[in-house]
């Protein structure tokens, strides 16, 4: 579905009578339009995200507190967040979420998408089924959560009545905060790429796949050879989009547990919402959210780069 | 005969295959269902040492109550509200700034295009201390002005119309400009009406997105009870000793049920919209 901006757009409506020298003034007064056309959002955009990022990076050379009086700091804010162990702690914090996170979506997302292939009926209820938890706001999927991973709550009595075995304090233990938030993210968001895959693999064209099947290729090799290649532009989108969103978790150890015990569950987000409006240090706050943007980046450039060598786009 | 026990074999597999299926529904489903069943139990009924579906009566009253032990109302008031502008800024800016992009030519439209996709790289949490401050500045820390209107300029929208637009055929369009439609005419008369699938998926996830949003209004709303949205209003039973579990499970389907409406009202749009507009990665 790529678009190319250059070749699709529209031949201009020439005057009337006035052909050679038509191009000009149409091209001009088309400008004009354009300009009340794009001035909604062009002014928007510059007031509330173009400004913004740079004043952010502004903001994180200051020592800046809500209210009161404003220092320049340089780069000490940065300098700052390095040795601060509780920012060195919430980046592992973080890193961890995303290493055992989006694999599981992936995986989990992709196979429910290949398993629910074409030929089973009743997919597009499961597609809508898996996208509801997607579309329901953030805070009330994990209310629910809470209340399943509470002591006594449905996980813990469920244990005890069928297995006799008290279930671990989920959301209180170090060892199991960061799975539980793992499990209850999964479970909320694969089904955005759970609709992406089934999309894709509704494209690979069932021809081919029972050729292959007649010249004796068993069901991992039609997924390697036939499905895989033509599948991978989405899987490098879902990938990317699941991992730029993942670095930005939040609502969900916000709510779970609060960033504990201790700060075993912190993130990089809660850290800034911590340093900006709980302690009220606007500049390091500022700094941090620079930091999750610069890894950000970096991750989504790499993904870029790395694409080349496994994402097939002609097939 | 080898065909006979191949269909039998098939039929088999089949038939786990679904059993699987709907096991897996059921476990994925569980979560919801146990929130259901939760906010029709009595308060002491909601911790049991058993697992049970159903307490010892369907307790329908918890959802009025809800709105007693907390201003429900209000917050779900104050979330309509809030969504409903919000959305209706992001389709009519977007569809304004698609347009140009791809129907207007004027110099140097590729070059801010990219700009305009380059804002999308920004993440929210980067935008929240200056936003934070530019509120300060403005005076709407603590207003409707501030929930509605810093995220309602998003290059996403302009996005996703500007490619269905350019699907649209041009010549549609120009047999209108012929006739002595203006660009202004052509829009609203042609293009707006044809993109009408389009601008549903928009609305739908923008008014989705409106109605779930949080970390923003955690930061920005100081006043919960007069301006808080829902989700606010349920992250305030959070920390409370003793928490009214059933209530909170009540005003949570409430929270959900809008959107589970949305998606299942328009399931085939979506799916739809998403591979129109380019979404599903190919």
């Amino acid at each position: 579905m790529a678009t190319d901006t250059t070749t699709v757009a529209s031949p201009r409506d020439v005057p009337p009578g006035g052909a050679p020298a038509g191009r000009r003034p149409a091209l001009r007064r088309d400008g004009r339009f354009a300009g009340i056309f794009l001035a909604p959002s062009l002014v928007g955009l510059a007031l509330f995200t173009m400004f913004p990022t740079a004043m952010a990076l502004g903001i994180s050379l200051f020592d800046w507190p809500v209210f009161g009086e404003r220092k320049f700091l340089g780069w000490d804010n940065y300098s700052h967040l390095l040795n601060d162990p509780v920012f060195r702690r919430v980046v592992l914090n973080t890193a961890l979420f995303v290493v055992l996170y989006v694999p599981l979506n992936v995986v989990v997302s992709l196979g429910l998408a290949v398993w629910l292939g074409p030929a089973i009926k009743g997919r597009q209820a499961f597609r809508v089924l898996f996208f509801i938890p997607v579309m329901t706001p953030m805070v009330a999927n994990v209310m629910v959560w809470r209340l399943l991973f509470q002591p006594d709550g449905l996980l813990d009595s469920g244990m005890q009545s069928w297995f006799g075995i008290d279930a671990p304090n989920f959301l209180g233990s170090s060892n199991w905060a960061m799975p539980a938030i793992v499990a209850m993210s999964v479970w909320q968001g694969f089904g955005y790429n759970f609709l992406v895959f089934s999309a894709a693999l509704d494209q690979v064209p069932q021809s081919q796949l029972d050729s292959a099947s007649i010249d004796g290729a068993g069901p991992l090799q039609r997924f390697r050879y036939i499905t895989w290649p033509m599948i991978t532009p989405s899987i490098f989108f879902a990938t990317t989009m699941t991992l730029i969103t993942s670095f930005q978790v939040f609502a969900q150890p916000f709510i779970l547990t609060q960033g504990g015990p201790g700060v075993s569950t912190q993130t990089i987000v809660m850290y800034v919402y911590n340093q900006g409006w709980q302690f009220l240090t606007m500049g390091l706050a500022s700094a941090a959210g620079w930091v999750l943007f610069v890894i950000i980046m970096g991750i989504t450039a790499i993904q870029f780069i790395g694409q080349k060598r496994w994402v097939h786009y002609d097939v | 005969m080898t065909s006979d026990t191949g269909t039998v074999a098939r039929k088999v597999r089949s038939g786990v295959s679904h059993t699987l299926l709907i096991i897996v529904a059921i476990v994925f489903l569980g979560p919801l269902l146990y929130a259901v069943a939760t906010s029709l139990k009595p308060a002491d009924e909601v911790f049991t040492p058993t697992p049970h579906l159903f307490g010892s009566e369907l307790r329908w009253q918890n959802y009025a109550d809800a709105f007693t032990f907390a201003p429900f109302g209000r917050y779900f008031l104050n979330s309509l509200f809030v969504a409903i502008a919000g959305t209706a800024v992001v389709v009519a800016a977007s569809s304004l700034s698609a347009y140009a992009f791809a129907r207007l030519r004027f110099r140097g439209r590729e070059q801010l295009f990219v700009l305009f996709l380059g804002t999308l790289m920004v993440p929210q949490e980067v935008l929240i201390v200056p936003m934070y401050w530019l509120m300060q500045s403005l005076g709407w820390v603590d207003s409707y002005w501030a929930l509605i209107l810093p995220w309602a300029f998003t290059a996403f929208g302009t996005f996703l119309l500007r490619q269905f637009f350019l699907t649209i055929p041009a010549e549609l369009e120009e047999a209108a400009r012929v006739d002595g439609c203006g660009p202004f005419g052509t829009f609203f008369r042609i293009m707006l009406p044809l993109a009408r699938p389009a601008l549903a998926v928009l609305t739908v996830f923008t008014f989705i997105s409106f109605w779930g949003s949080f970390l923003w209004p955690l930061i920005i709303i100081n006043s919960v009870e007069d301006k808080g949205t829902v989700p606010l209003g349920l992250a305030q039973f959070i920390g409370q000793q003793g928490t009214q579990w059933n209530l909170m499970m009540a005003a949570s389907v409430l929270a959900m049920l809008p959107t589970v409406l949305l998606v299942i009202l328009l399931q085939k749009h979506l799916v739809r919209g998403l591979l129109v507009t380019g979404l599903g990665g190919r």
